[in-house]
């Protein structure tokens, strides 16, 4: 235990490399990654079977979103945050603290990070507005808005993916059953 | 200044200009609009406008999925002979 071999260590900086951006984009195309959330999510969905229907849209649309959160294994912000908002709904307690930590950074800190040059208020609103757009991003700074997008668009595309098969599996199945 | 400076931010404090433009180079490969129309002249503005115009869109499909799901999901529960067998499909 006091040593570590020469396999743990040469593992442990892969392991820290990859957490840079770029190879995590990869891993959300990989056929093996959406065979999980699809498993993953056809569980949650038995158990989405009560409510009326306005509420079941939105029930599987939360289910859908915390499998891709939980499949991510809260390695990226957004999905971190996609966990924490169903415990904020419980302990709001828990939401006052974390917004009390944050004022401390709350000074915009976009003037500093220049995006070629001087960022101009256009180019400030729109980087508020993609943070707002990915979750837990509201008051990061730019370059940590632009890594969380990096990751959470291929997720989002994988998850539409794995949805649109599962809606064709079970309408292809249930049309026929109904023959 | 403050030293909270050093919380949990992965890199360096000070991001370089080339970084940002790296990550916005990455974010252009992810976006259809983009990544398809073959110039290298793509402000950074339009790069931030299309990737929430692209983000939104998922999103819209993921709740027009989600309830097309929820809709199959209710008539599975309706017809109960077939259920059994859709219900294995799913779990």
């Amino acid at each position: 235990m006091a040593t570590m071999t020469n396999t743990e260590r040469s593992r442990d900086g892969k392991r820290r490399r990859k957490k840079k951006v770029g190879a995590e984009g990869h891993k959300w195309k990989s056929q093996a990654q959406q065979q999980i959330y699809s498993s993953k999510l056809r569980q949650a969905l038995a158990r989405v079977r009560v409510g009326g229907a306005e509420r079941r849209g939105k029930a599987v649309r939360e289910a859908a979103d915390r499998v891709l959160a939980v499949t991510a294994k809260g390695r990226s912000r957004w999905s971190r945050a996609i966990l924490r908002s169903r415990l904020k709904l419980k302990f709001t307690k828990h939401r006052n603290k974390k917004r009390h930590s944050r004022s401390h950074s709350k000074k915009p800190r976009l003037s500093v990070y220049r995006l070629k040059g001087k960022t101009a208020p256009v180019l400030q609103r729109k980087v508020r507005f993609l943070g707002r757009l990915v979750p837990g991003c509201r008051k990061e700074p730019l370059p940590v808005i632009l890594e969380e997008a990096i990751d959470y668009i291929p997720a989002l595309e994988m998850q539409v993916r794995a949805m649109s098969t599962l809606v064709n599996l079970l309408a292809a199945s249930s049309s026929s059953s109904t023959q | 200044m403050s030293s909270r400076r050093s919380r949990q931010q992965s890199s360096s404090t000070r991001i370089s200009d080339d970084q940002i433009i790296d990550l916005v180079s990455k974010l252009r490969q992810l976006v259809p609009e983009i990544r398809d129309r073959r110039s290298d002249k793509v402000s950074a503005s339009k790069v931030l406008q299309e990737t929430c115009n692209y983000i939104r869109s998922l999103h819209r499909e993921v709740d027009d999925l989600s309830e097309r799901l929820s809709q199959l999901l209710a008539t599975i529960d309706a017809d109960s002979p077939e259920a059994a067998i859709i219900r294995s499909l799913i779990n």
